[in-house]
């Protein structure tokens, strides 16, 4: 996992946005960048009590191991999957096409 | 591209393949990896959803304990070890294959990792030889939905004006296993590459854990391939070529793709580190996502499922249930057999091992079993472009056929007819025989008849047998067969014709 961020920069957030594919302009960036920082800061304030030899928490609970059956479930039917869906065709969410590639 | 490829062999001469394989399987488990959708294959459009694989707001995702056990199964197959504490992590991106806008996978701690596999890659001369192919890892994952793009001429995503997305499979369970490079096969990358595959294939049918079909994406291949020049010892760059659906096309793909960068270094240029696509039809792989900065996916901790620590007893457990290992299976049933080395080779490499074994176990001879699977069967498969184990017939019905054949009922000719109808769908061997009416004709006055009647059609043939070229007699048995429409025993219709000329 990545290490930290120490701050967050308006180059941050410009990729971040990219990826998310939301197009922010200039404005925006300049104006969100420095609240960004401010959170990322605030947050960051825990690892001045955490010292170097304490791990990184990604589960408050000391839980392992809970599985479930193999058993199928009921689903949705395919009206309700898509009841929320803006555009509907053959039974499928439309949506826009997407530049780039499968994973 | 406007220059000519090298030959393959050109390209060997220069420089020095290096591969690396992933493989994804879908887990055969009954409902999906986080919730209990069902997976069934085929199902209409978005009717195997919930909230929790469509990512709606406050669903919550619950491992599924089968599916973990199968990939730790998996894993003590390949020979890994096996983790004493994991995670989950989320892979950020966004595309809609994945409505929560991540995959949900493990990152930097797989269940399964350093592993191997010995491999049998078939060779013409030698009698085919063992390659050590090392497993990195072999980790949890789920799998995504399935988009059509629309608007497009070839359903590819370019030139499409939208795409429509089926969840059905996002969810179901995946196992991604990864291998080291495999270095120093030289030219024999290509069929190193298939034979892995192929091998790996077999280890999860035995294992159970999957239908591993791979035109139906339960088993899905990405090669990575590389070339360095021979006098280098740093690796090349890599490119990962996609939808690979065959094992032939694994070979195809991998030997294009070492001709193709050679092409591109011989030429003065340089690979592009991207992904390929392969294309079946045309057999040449074409550019697909350049590896870029758009590709950071943000991997951190799924703090939603709780870690994975398998207790060692139960570890011990599940590799008391795990198969034969493959090379020990292969020896045992030769011996059992009585094969020669070629006839157990030719028996592996179609792929008809556990086919074969099946047949023998519901009763006919490892030689007539081997025989069907190996020729008619095999030859159907090839025609219809499937698999052997794809064909709608299954080892008791081959055996039934052959059972039939053994009692004297059926003869050769009439046992392929009865397969005819079997994989026709019309039903079991019994049927087909009643239905078809293929039962060979043993009442010898019927015979006798036919036997008179050619005869009588033949008298030149008839002279030469008088004459002492009993050869000759293949006529008259070839005519009563004809008249029989081969429903004769033609041994016996040969002592009939013999006994009334002698």
């Amino acid at each position: 996992m990545s290490d930290p961020i120490p701050g967050i920069t308006r180059n941050d957030v410009a990729h971040l946005a990219r990826l998310a594919r939301i197009d922010l302009t200039d404005a925006e960036l300049d104006h969100l960048a420095p609240q960004l920082a401010v959170i990322v800061e605030s947050v960051t304030k825990v690892s001045e009590v955490a010292d170097a030899d304490v791990p990184p928490t990604s589960h408050p609970l000391p839980l392992i191991n809970v599985f479930r059956a193999d058993e199928v479930t009921p689903s949705l039917t395919a009206d309700q999957a898509l009841s929320g869906a803006p555009a509907v065709e053959q039974q499928r969410f439309s949506v826009p096409r997407i530049l780039g590639e499968e994973q | 591209m406007l220059t000519p490829l090298p030959t393959y062999e050109d390209a060997l001469a220069r420089f020095e393949p290096v591969i690396g394989l992933e493989v994804h399987v879908e887990l055969g488990t009954a409902s999906k990896m986080f919730c209990g959708c069902a997976t069934k294959f085929g199902a209409e459009p978005n009717t195997q959803v919930c909230p929790t694989c469509l990512g709606l707001p406050g669903s919550l995702p619950v491992l599924n304990g089968a599916a973990v056990e199968s990939a730790i199964r998996i894993g003590l197959a390949l020979g890994c070890s096996i983790a004493d504490w994991c995670r989950f992590a989320r892979k950020n991106y966004f595309y809609p294959d994945m409505p929560k806008n991540f995959q949900t996978s493990q990152y930097d701690e797989p269940i399964a990792f350093d592993g191997s596999v010995d491999v049998a890659v078939p060779s013409a001369e030698s009698g085919g030889e063992l390659v050590r192919v090392g497993i990195e890892r072999a980790h949890m994952e789920e799998d995504t939905g399935k988009s059509l793009h629309v608007g497009g001429a070839t359903g590819r995503i370019h030139g499409a004006s939208h795409s429509l997305v089926d969840y059905n499979r996002a969810g179901i369970p995946l196992i991604e296993i990864v291998t080291t490079p495999v270095i120093g096969a030289g030219a024999r990358a290509p069929e190193v590459a298939r034979a892995y595959v192929g091998q790996l294939r077999e280890l999860l049918l035995a294992l159970g854990v999957s239908d591993v079909r791979m035109e139906q994406g339960s088993l899905r291949c990405d090669a990575n391939v590389s070339i360095r020049p021979r006098s280098s010892a740093v690796l090349g760059t890599r490119t990962e070529t996609k939808n690979v659906n065959s094992l032939r096309s694994i070979e195809r793909a991998v030997r294009h793709e070492i001709r193709r960068q050679a092409g591109v270094l011989l030429a003065g240029g340089t690979v592009v580190q991207e992904t390929r696509h392969w294309h079946e039809d045309t057999g040449v792989t074409t550019s697909g996502r350049v590896k870029s900065d758009a590709e950071d996916y943000r991997y951190f901790p799924e703090p939603d499922l709780v870690p994975v620590a398998p207790e060692r007893e139960w570890v011990d457990r599940l590799r008391g249930t795990l198969p034969e290992p493959p090379h020990v299976r292969r020896g045992r049933l030769q011996q059992e057999w009585g094969c020669s080395e070629n006839e157990m080779r030719d028996i592996v490499g179609a792929g008809a091992l556990g086919l074969v074994e099946l047949t023998v176990a519901a009763g006919a001879s490892p030689q007539a079993a081997r025989k069907w699977w190996l020729t008619e069967l095999a030859r159907r498969a090839k025609e219809d472009g499937l698999g052997l184990a794809e064909l709608p017939v299954t080892p008791a019905q081959v055996a039934g056929v052959q059972a039939l054949v053994d009692v004297g009922r059926v003869n050769d000719t009439l046992a392929r007819q009865i397969l005819d109808g079997v994989l026709a769908g019309e039903g079991e061997p019994e049927e087909v025989v009643a239905a078809r009416g293929l039962e060979v004709v043993s009442d010898d006055a019927a015979l006798g008849d036919a036997v008179d009647r050619a005869i009588t059609a033949n008298p030149d043939v008839v002279d030469k047998i008088r004459a002492g070229k009993v050869a000759a007699a293949g006529a008259l048995i070839g005519a009563v067969m004809k008249e029989m429409r081969g429903q004769a025993d033609a041994g016996r219709v040969r002592e009939l014709v013999l006994a009334r000329l002698s």
